[in-house]
Protein backbone atom coordinates (compact mmCIF):
# COMPACT_ATOMS: atom_id res chain seq x y z
CA UNK A 1 0.00 0.00 0.00
CA UNK A 2 1.21 3.73 -0.52
CA UNK A 3 2.65 4.69 2.79
CA UNK A 4 1.61 8.43 4.00
CA UNK A 5 2.78 8.89 6.74
CA UNK A 6 6.37 7.42 8.51
CA UNK A 7 6.13 4.42 10.33
CA UNK A 8 7.10 5.21 13.71
CA UNK A 9 10.75 4.65 14.24
CA UNK A 10 10.97 6.57 11.19
CA UNK A 11 9.62 9.38 12.88
CA UNK A 12 12.61 12.61 12.51
CA UNK A 13 13.51 14.26 15.75
CA UNK A 14 15.80 17.50 16.45
CA UNK A 15 19.09 16.64 17.19
CA UNK A 16 22.36 18.34 18.19
CA UNK A 17 23.37 21.74 17.32
CA UNK A 18 26.84 22.03 16.51
CA UNK A 19 27.44 26.16 16.62
CA UNK A 20 30.30 27.76 14.52
CA UNK A 21 33.66 28.69 16.40
CA UNK A 22 33.89 32.24 17.77
CA UNK A 23 35.07 34.83 14.91
CA UNK A 24 32.97 32.94 12.01
CA UNK A 25 32.34 35.39 9.19
CA UNK A 26 30.03 33.87 7.09
CA UNK A 27 27.44 31.23 9.05
CA UNK A 28 25.49 29.10 7.07
CA UNK A 29 23.24 26.39 8.94
CA UNK A 30 23.42 22.56 7.75
CA UNK A 31 20.49 20.93 9.07
CA UNK A 32 21.27 17.45 8.03
CA UNK A 33 19.54 13.66 8.62
CA UNK A 34 21.18 11.30 10.96
CA UNK A 35 20.20 8.08 11.38
CA UNK A 36 22.45 5.02 12.86
CA UNK A 37 21.38 1.60 12.42
CA UNK A 38 23.40 0.30 15.34
CA UNK A 39 21.91 2.67 18.06
CA UNK A 40 18.19 2.06 17.75
CA UNK A 41 17.77 5.20 17.95
CA UNK A 42 15.04 7.20 15.65
CA UNK A 43 16.49 9.39 13.01
CA UNK A 44 17.14 12.89 13.93
CA UNK A 45 18.57 16.39 11.94
CA UNK A 46 21.29 17.58 13.71
CA UNK A 47 22.42 21.11 12.66
CA UNK A 48 26.08 21.92 11.60
CA UNK A 49 26.92 26.04 11.74
CA UNK A 50 29.65 26.56 8.66
CA UNK A 51 31.62 29.80 8.13
CA UNK A 52 31.56 29.79 4.49
CA UNK A 53 34.25 32.18 4.41
CA UNK A 54 36.17 29.04 5.11
CA UNK A 55 34.70 26.49 3.13
CA UNK A 56 34.31 25.62 -1.18
CA UNK A 57 31.43 26.91 -3.02
CA UNK A 58 29.43 23.14 -3.04
CA UNK A 59 27.38 21.75 -1.09
CA UNK A 60 29.77 18.72 -1.08
CA UNK A 61 32.78 21.13 0.15
CA UNK A 62 30.32 21.80 3.25
CA UNK A 63 29.42 18.76 4.26
CA UNK A 64 33.87 17.30 3.35
CA UNK A 65 34.45 20.48 5.89
CA UNK A 66 31.65 19.04 8.47
CA UNK A 67 33.08 15.47 8.34
CA UNK A 68 36.45 16.44 8.79
CA UNK A 69 36.87 19.29 11.04
CA UNK A 70 33.15 19.17 13.13
CA UNK A 71 31.47 15.67 12.92
CA UNK A 72 33.65 12.73 11.90
CA UNK A 73 30.74 10.36 12.12
CA UNK A 74 28.48 12.13 8.84
CA UNK A 75 27.95 9.31 6.64
CA UNK A 76 27.68 9.70 2.88
CA UNK A 77 28.92 8.81 -0.30
CA UNK A 78 31.24 10.94 -2.25
CA UNK A 79 34.05 10.42 -4.93
CA UNK A 80 34.47 12.63 -8.29
CA UNK A 81 33.22 15.80 -6.91
CA UNK A 82 32.35 17.05 -10.29
CA UNK A 83 29.25 15.71 -11.74
CA UNK A 84 30.51 12.43 -13.45
CA UNK A 85 30.00 9.73 -10.90
CA UNK A 86 26.27 10.20 -9.38
CA UNK A 87 27.64 8.97 -5.60
CA UNK A 88 27.17 12.17 -3.75
CA UNK A 89 23.15 12.15 -5.18
CA UNK A 90 20.38 13.31 -1.98
CA UNK A 91 18.01 15.82 -1.19
CA UNK A 92 19.15 19.26 -0.82
CA UNK A 93 16.62 22.30 -0.10
CA UNK A 94 14.01 20.07 -1.07
CA UNK A 95 15.48 19.01 -4.39
CA UNK A 96 17.27 15.82 -5.18
CA UNK A 97 20.63 16.58 -6.70
CA UNK A 98 24.34 15.75 -6.66
CA UNK A 99 25.59 17.88 -3.65
CA UNK A 100 29.08 18.62 -5.44
CA UNK A 101 27.18 20.70 -8.30
CA UNK A 102 24.64 22.28 -6.54
CA UNK A 103 25.72 25.26 -4.72
CA UNK A 104 25.50 26.41 -1.17
CA UNK A 105 24.53 29.86 -2.17
CA UNK A 106 21.58 27.94 -4.73
CA UNK A 107 20.30 25.81 -1.57
CA UNK A 108 20.18 28.01 1.33
CA UNK A 109 16.97 29.57 2.61
CA UNK A 110 15.27 32.19 3.25
CA UNK A 111 16.35 31.44 7.19
CA UNK A 112 20.36 31.18 6.14
CA UNK A 113 19.85 27.25 6.12
CA UNK A 114 20.45 24.26 3.70
CA UNK A 115 18.53 21.21 4.60
CA UNK A 116 20.08 18.55 3.62
CA UNK A 117 17.95 14.53 3.45
CA UNK A 118 18.94 11.21 1.79
CA UNK A 119 17.16 10.10 -1.10
CA UNK A 120 13.36 9.99 -0.63
CA UNK A 121 11.92 6.78 0.44
CA UNK A 122 14.84 4.45 -0.24
CA UNK A 123 15.61 2.19 2.76
CA UNK A 124 18.68 4.44 4.55
CA UNK A 125 22.01 2.51 5.26
CA UNK A 126 23.03 4.85 7.23
CA UNK A 127 22.76 9.17 7.11
CA UNK A 128 23.07 10.41 3.52
CA UNK A 129 23.37 6.91 2.37
CA UNK A 130 20.37 5.08 0.92
CA UNK A 131 20.48 1.15 0.00
CA UNK A 132 20.55 1.24 -4.28
CA UNK A 133 20.59 -2.35 -4.16
CA UNK A 134 17.11 -2.90 -5.89
CA UNK A 135 17.78 0.13 -8.55
CA UNK A 136 20.87 -1.35 -10.06
CA UNK A 137 19.29 -4.96 -9.74
CA UNK A 138 17.13 -2.87 -12.22
CA UNK A 139 19.38 -1.33 -14.25
CA UNK A 140 20.58 -4.89 -14.63
CA UNK A 141 17.65 -6.10 -15.42
CA UNK A 142 17.33 -4.43 -18.83
CA UNK A 143 21.09 -5.71 -19.73
CA UNK A 144 22.62 -2.59 -20.34
CA UNK A 145 25.06 -3.38 -23.33
CA UNK A 146 25.67 -3.96 -26.70
CA UNK A 147 23.31 -6.85 -27.92
CA UNK A 148 24.05 -8.73 -31.27
CA UNK A 149 22.98 -11.43 -33.37
CA UNK A 150 25.71 -10.70 -36.13
CA UNK A 151 29.30 -11.36 -35.05
CA UNK A 152 31.55 -8.75 -34.78
CA UNK A 153 33.19 -7.21 -37.71
CA UNK A 154 37.03 -7.93 -38.24
CA UNK A 155 39.38 -5.20 -38.20
CA UNK A 156 37.07 -2.62 -36.86
CA UNK A 157 34.81 -1.32 -34.60
CA UNK A 158 30.65 -1.54 -35.44
CA UNK A 159 29.79 1.56 -37.48
CA UNK A 160 26.90 4.10 -37.18
CA UNK A 161 26.50 6.94 -39.16
CA UNK A 162 26.34 10.53 -37.26
CA UNK A 163 22.88 11.18 -37.42
CA UNK A 164 22.64 7.25 -35.42
CA UNK A 165 25.09 8.29 -32.93
CA UNK A 166 23.22 11.17 -32.00
CA UNK A 167 20.41 9.81 -31.63
CA UNK A 168 21.61 8.96 -28.02
CA UNK A 169 22.79 12.23 -26.98
CA UNK A 170 20.64 13.13 -24.42
CA UNK A 171 20.77 9.37 -22.91
CA UNK A 172 24.70 8.60 -22.88
CA UNK A 173 25.46 10.93 -20.47
CA UNK A 174 23.32 9.79 -17.44
CA UNK A 175 25.31 8.76 -14.37
CA UNK A 176 22.77 6.90 -12.48
CA UNK A 177 22.77 9.08 -9.46
CA UNK A 178 19.14 8.31 -8.71
CA UNK A 179 17.78 11.54 -8.43
CA UNK A 180 15.27 11.03 -11.12
CA UNK A 181 13.72 7.25 -9.63
CA UNK A 182 13.72 8.86 -6.39
CA UNK A 183 11.67 11.90 -7.35
CA UNK A 184 8.75 9.61 -8.96
CA UNK A 185 5.56 8.97 -6.95
CA UNK A 186 5.23 6.37 -9.22
CA UNK A 187 8.81 4.82 -8.40
CA UNK A 188 7.57 5.68 -4.11
CA UNK A 189 4.89 3.42 -4.75
CA UNK A 190 5.66 0.80 -6.68
CA UNK A 191 9.45 0.79 -7.04
CA UNK A 192 9.65 -2.98 -6.55
CA UNK A 193 7.91 -3.69 -9.72
CA UNK A 194 8.54 0.02 -12.09
CA UNK A 195 11.44 0.19 -13.29
CA UNK A 196 12.02 3.93 -12.38
CA UNK A 197 12.62 6.44 -14.83
CA UNK A 198 16.39 6.35 -14.92
CA UNK A 199 16.12 2.75 -16.03
CA UNK A 200 13.81 3.16 -18.35
CA UNK A 201 15.96 5.76 -19.70
CA UNK A 202 19.04 3.45 -19.91
CA UNK A 203 16.53 0.94 -21.66
CA UNK A 204 15.95 3.21 -24.18
CA UNK A 205 19.72 4.29 -24.42
CA UNK A 206 19.74 0.83 -25.97
CA UNK A 207 16.72 0.51 -28.21
CA UNK A 208 17.82 3.95 -29.59
CA UNK A 209 21.30 2.90 -30.36
CA UNK A 210 21.62 1.52 -33.91
CA UNK A 211 24.22 -1.10 -33.34
CA UNK A 212 21.77 -2.76 -30.97
CA UNK A 213 20.03 -5.94 -32.63
CA UNK A 214 17.85 -6.85 -29.52
CA UNK A 215 14.91 -4.19 -29.94
CA UNK A 216 12.26 -6.04 -29.74
CA UNK A 217 13.11 -8.76 -27.42
CA UNK A 218 13.86 -5.37 -25.05
CA UNK A 219 10.27 -4.19 -25.85
CA UNK A 220 9.05 -7.69 -24.58
CA UNK A 221 10.86 -6.98 -21.27
CA UNK A 222 9.42 -3.53 -21.19
CA UNK A 223 6.11 -4.28 -22.13
CA UNK A 224 4.21 -4.55 -18.79
CA UNK A 225 1.39 -2.52 -16.71
CA UNK A 226 4.16 -1.86 -13.92
CA UNK A 227 7.35 -1.94 -15.78
CA UNK A 228 6.80 0.62 -18.06
CA UNK A 229 3.11 1.80 -17.71
CA UNK A 230 3.62 3.04 -14.06
CA UNK A 231 4.67 6.23 -15.98
CA UNK A 232 2.14 8.92 -15.51
CA UNK A 233 4.10 11.44 -17.25
CA UNK A 234 4.45 13.30 -13.68
CA UNK A 235 7.64 14.71 -15.05
CA UNK A 236 9.85 15.17 -11.88
CA UNK A 237 12.27 13.50 -13.60
CA UNK A 238 13.11 15.72 -15.97
CA UNK A 239 12.73 18.63 -13.39
CA UNK A 240 15.28 17.20 -11.28
CA UNK A 241 17.59 15.80 -12.80
CA UNK A 242 21.15 17.01 -12.10
CA UNK A 243 22.69 16.58 -15.61
CA UNK A 244 19.87 18.34 -17.71
CA UNK A 245 18.48 14.74 -19.20
CA UNK A 246 14.62 13.79 -20.28
CA UNK A 247 13.79 10.66 -18.88
CA UNK A 248 10.11 12.06 -19.14
CA UNK A 249 10.82 11.98 -22.70
CA UNK A 250 13.16 8.72 -23.43
CA UNK A 251 10.03 6.86 -21.50
CA UNK A 252 6.83 8.28 -23.98
CA UNK A 253 9.45 6.63 -27.48
CA UNK A 254 9.75 3.41 -25.71
CA UNK A 255 5.61 3.62 -25.53
CA UNK A 256 5.58 5.23 -29.17
CA UNK A 257 7.61 1.99 -30.71
CA UNK A 258 5.15 -0.36 -27.93
CA UNK A 259 1.98 1.33 -30.52
CA UNK A 260 4.01 1.20 -33.64
CA UNK A 261 4.82 -2.54 -33.15
CA UNK A 262 1.05 -3.55 -32.54
CA UNK A 263 0.52 -2.73 -36.36
CA UNK B 1 14.80 -4.79 -0.25
CA UNK B 2 17.29 -5.92 2.10
CA UNK B 3 14.83 -7.14 4.68
CA UNK B 4 16.48 -9.65 6.74
CA UNK B 5 15.74 -13.00 6.47
CA UNK B 6 15.16 -12.92 2.57
CA UNK B 7 17.64 -14.71 0.64
CA UNK B 8 16.68 -13.78 -2.66
CA UNK B 9 19.05 -11.55 -4.79
CA UNK B 10 18.03 -8.06 -5.37
CA UNK B 11 17.94 -9.33 -9.44
CA UNK B 12 15.71 -11.97 -8.47
CA UNK B 13 13.61 -10.06 -7.06
CA UNK B 14 13.69 -7.13 -9.73
CA UNK B 15 13.19 -9.97 -12.30
CA UNK B 16 10.15 -11.75 -10.63
CA UNK B 17 7.38 -12.87 -12.44
CA UNK B 18 8.68 -11.55 -15.45
CA UNK B 19 6.79 -8.87 -17.96
CA UNK B 20 2.81 -9.23 -18.31
CA UNK B 21 3.48 -8.78 -22.36
CA UNK B 22 0.50 -6.61 -21.69
CA UNK B 23 -0.70 -2.84 -20.79
CA UNK B 24 -0.19 -1.20 -24.26
CA UNK B 25 -3.58 -2.12 -24.91
CA UNK B 26 -4.83 -0.76 -21.60
CA UNK B 27 -2.49 2.27 -22.26
CA UNK B 28 -3.95 2.90 -25.64
CA UNK B 29 -7.49 2.61 -25.33
CA UNK B 30 -6.96 5.39 -22.06
CA UNK B 31 -5.82 7.86 -24.30
CA UNK B 32 -8.33 6.54 -27.51
CA UNK B 33 -11.17 7.25 -25.24
CA UNK B 34 -10.11 10.61 -24.19
CA UNK B 35 -9.54 11.88 -27.93
CA UNK B 36 -13.19 10.35 -28.38
CA UNK B 37 -14.41 12.02 -25.45
CA UNK B 38 -13.18 15.70 -26.62
CA UNK B 39 -15.91 15.99 -29.41
CA UNK B 40 -18.53 14.25 -27.62
CA UNK B 41 -18.20 16.50 -25.00
CA UNK B 42 -18.32 19.37 -27.24
CA UNK B 43 -21.36 18.38 -28.68
CA UNK B 44 -23.42 16.97 -26.05
CA UNK B 45 -22.34 20.10 -24.23
CA UNK B 46 -23.61 22.08 -27.34
CA UNK B 47 -26.98 20.08 -26.73
CA UNK B 48 -27.04 21.03 -23.33
CA UNK B 49 -26.99 24.77 -23.72
CA UNK B 50 -29.39 24.29 -26.87
CA UNK B 51 -32.18 22.69 -24.40
CA UNK B 52 -32.21 25.88 -21.81
CA UNK B 53 -35.12 26.38 -20.55
CA UNK B 54 -36.60 23.81 -22.35
CA UNK B 55 -39.69 21.67 -20.12
CA UNK B 56 -39.16 17.60 -19.42
CA UNK B 57 -41.16 16.59 -22.55
CA UNK B 58 -39.05 18.80 -24.56
CA UNK B 59 -35.69 17.73 -23.53
CA UNK B 60 -37.36 14.00 -23.55
CA UNK B 61 -38.38 14.06 -26.94
CA UNK B 62 -34.68 15.95 -28.23
CA UNK B 63 -32.96 12.93 -26.74
CA UNK B 64 -34.98 10.39 -28.70
CA UNK B 65 -34.39 11.75 -31.85
CA UNK B 66 -31.34 9.48 -33.27
CA UNK B 67 -28.67 11.63 -33.67
CA UNK B 68 -28.43 12.80 -30.31
CA UNK B 69 -29.61 9.29 -28.42
CA UNK B 70 -27.08 8.57 -30.53
CA UNK B 71 -24.01 10.93 -29.50
CA UNK B 72 -25.47 10.70 -25.96
CA UNK B 73 -24.87 6.71 -26.03
CA UNK B 74 -21.33 7.40 -27.54
CA UNK B 75 -20.66 9.71 -24.82
CA UNK B 76 -21.33 7.26 -22.35
CA UNK B 77 -19.51 4.35 -23.66
CA UNK B 78 -16.15 6.78 -23.61
CA UNK B 79 -16.59 8.49 -20.41
CA UNK B 80 -17.81 4.80 -18.36
CA UNK B 81 -14.97 3.39 -20.64
CA UNK B 82 -12.16 5.89 -19.36
CA UNK B 83 -13.54 5.85 -16.16
CA UNK B 84 -12.84 2.18 -15.75
CA UNK B 85 -9.32 2.29 -17.29
CA UNK B 86 -7.87 5.25 -15.45
CA UNK B 87 -9.71 4.07 -12.41
CA UNK B 88 -8.15 1.08 -12.77
CA UNK B 89 -4.52 2.76 -12.96
CA UNK B 90 -5.49 4.46 -9.62
CA UNK B 91 -6.27 1.50 -7.89
CA UNK B 92 -2.73 -0.65 -9.21
CA UNK B 93 -0.89 3.04 -8.19
CA UNK B 94 -2.00 2.87 -4.69
CA UNK B 95 -3.35 -0.64 -3.51
CA UNK B 96 -0.22 -3.17 -3.39
CA UNK B 97 -1.78 -6.03 -1.50
CA UNK B 98 -2.91 -8.53 -4.71
CA UNK B 99 -6.28 -9.70 -3.23
CA UNK B 100 -7.58 -6.34 -2.20
CA UNK B 101 -6.56 -4.77 -5.71
CA UNK B 102 -8.32 -7.33 -7.49
CA UNK B 103 -11.28 -6.79 -5.40
CA UNK B 104 -11.27 -3.39 -6.21
CA UNK B 105 -11.03 -3.81 -9.84
CA UNK B 106 -13.54 -6.03 -10.19
CA UNK B 107 -15.99 -3.44 -8.16
CA UNK B 108 -14.76 -0.63 -10.11
CA UNK B 109 -15.56 -2.83 -13.45
CA UNK B 110 -18.82 -4.37 -12.10
CA UNK B 111 -19.94 -0.69 -11.07
CA UNK B 112 -19.28 1.46 -14.03
CA UNK B 113 -20.24 -1.23 -16.42
CA UNK B 114 -24.01 -1.67 -14.43
CA UNK B 115 -23.92 2.41 -14.74
CA UNK B 116 -22.92 2.77 -18.25
CA UNK B 117 -25.64 -0.28 -18.83
CA UNK B 118 -28.47 1.95 -17.20
CA UNK B 119 -27.55 5.28 -18.58
CA UNK B 120 -27.69 3.45 -22.30
CA UNK B 121 -31.25 1.56 -21.66
CA UNK B 122 -32.46 5.08 -20.37
CA UNK B 123 -31.44 6.42 -23.45
CA UNK B 124 -33.04 4.18 -25.41
CA UNK B 125 -35.94 4.24 -23.45
CA UNK B 126 -36.34 7.62 -25.06
CA UNK B 127 -35.75 6.54 -28.36
CA UNK B 128 -38.39 3.90 -28.36
CA UNK B 129 -40.95 5.86 -26.34
CA UNK B 130 -40.23 9.03 -29.24
CA UNK B 131 -40.78 6.59 -32.23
Amino acid sequence: MAEFSLPANSKVGKGKTHAAKPGAQKIVKFNVYRWNPDDGQNPRVDTYEVDMAQCGPMVLDALIKIKNEIDATLTFRRSCREGVCGSCAMNIAGTNTLACTRSVEEAVDAKGEVNIYPLPHMPVIKDLVPDLNQFFAQYASIKPWMQTQSPAPTGRERLQSVEDRARIDGLYECILCACCSTACPSYWWNGDRFLGPAILLQAWRWIADSRDEMTGERLDQLEDPFRLYRCHTIMNCAKTCPKGLNPAKAIAEIKKLMIERRG
Amino acid sequence: MGSKGNYRSPLARVRGLGAAKSGVEHWWLQRASAIALLPLVVVFTAFAISLTGASHAEVAAFLGRPLPAGITILLVIAAFWHLKLGGQVIIEDYVSHEGVKLACVLALTFATVAVGLACILAVLRLVVAGA
